[in-house]
């Protein structure tokens, strides 16, 4: 199965799906840190992806939603954002709504 | 040294801004706020896209860390009067 396609998987197969630096645990890096922050404070159950642990992963998670950076938050299957973008759905209560519908 | 001037620069090269403030002083992580009339009617992913496409290559290269906010300058006009 090439990249795209391991992807493509792991989004449609789980609700909610974090791509990050690092593990919730020992995040590699403080935007990821901040994602998984944001997580737990909504109380929801994701997969966490350590795109370090991956080169493959790492690469191509950035075309996959044309995203350059990572984190990146899917929710269904569907690309919701980064860190900026959770952090302003989070403080909106957007967020909430969206894992809410979600879990 | 990438600076947040160069970085502020790079941008609005590529994208028409109303308003736009980089700050960043170690070279790789920096924040922006970006306020563009080609913002209106996307959502908030396809805004920093926009940025991201005009940023290009640079930003696999020599950016590692962009944080951003971006407003349609009428959103920006709003935050304004509230302030």
């Amino acid at each position: 199965m090439d990249t795209q396609a391991v992807i493509k998987e792991q989004v449609t197969s789980n609700a909610v799906v974090l791509y990050m630096k690092g593990t919730p645990k020992f995040p590699q890096c403080g935007f990821s840190n901040l994602a998984t922050q944001i997580l737990k404070a909504c109380e929801v159950d994701y997969l966490a992806v350590d795109v370090l642990a991956d080169q493959n992963i790492r690469e191509g998670i950035k075309s996959y939603a044309n995203w350059p950076t990572i984190p990146q938050l899917y929710v269904n299957g569907e690309f919701v954002g980064g860190s900026d973008i959770m952090r302003a759905m989070y403080e909106s209560g957007e967020l909430q709504t969206l894992l809410n519908m979600a879990k | 040294m990438l600076s947040a001037q160069q970085l502020e620069t790079y941008i609005t090269q590529n994208l028409v801004c109303d308003y736009i403030k980089v700050l960043g002083d170690d070279g790789t992580h920096f924040e922006a706020l970006i306020v563009s009339p080609e913002f209106q009617g996307k959502s908030m992913v396809q805004q920093h896209q926009r940025v991201y496409a005009a940023l290009g290559d640079k930003m696999k290269a020599e950016i590692h860390a962009l944080s951003m906010r971006t407003l349609t300058p009428e959103a920006w006009q709003k935050l304004n009067n509230k302030n």
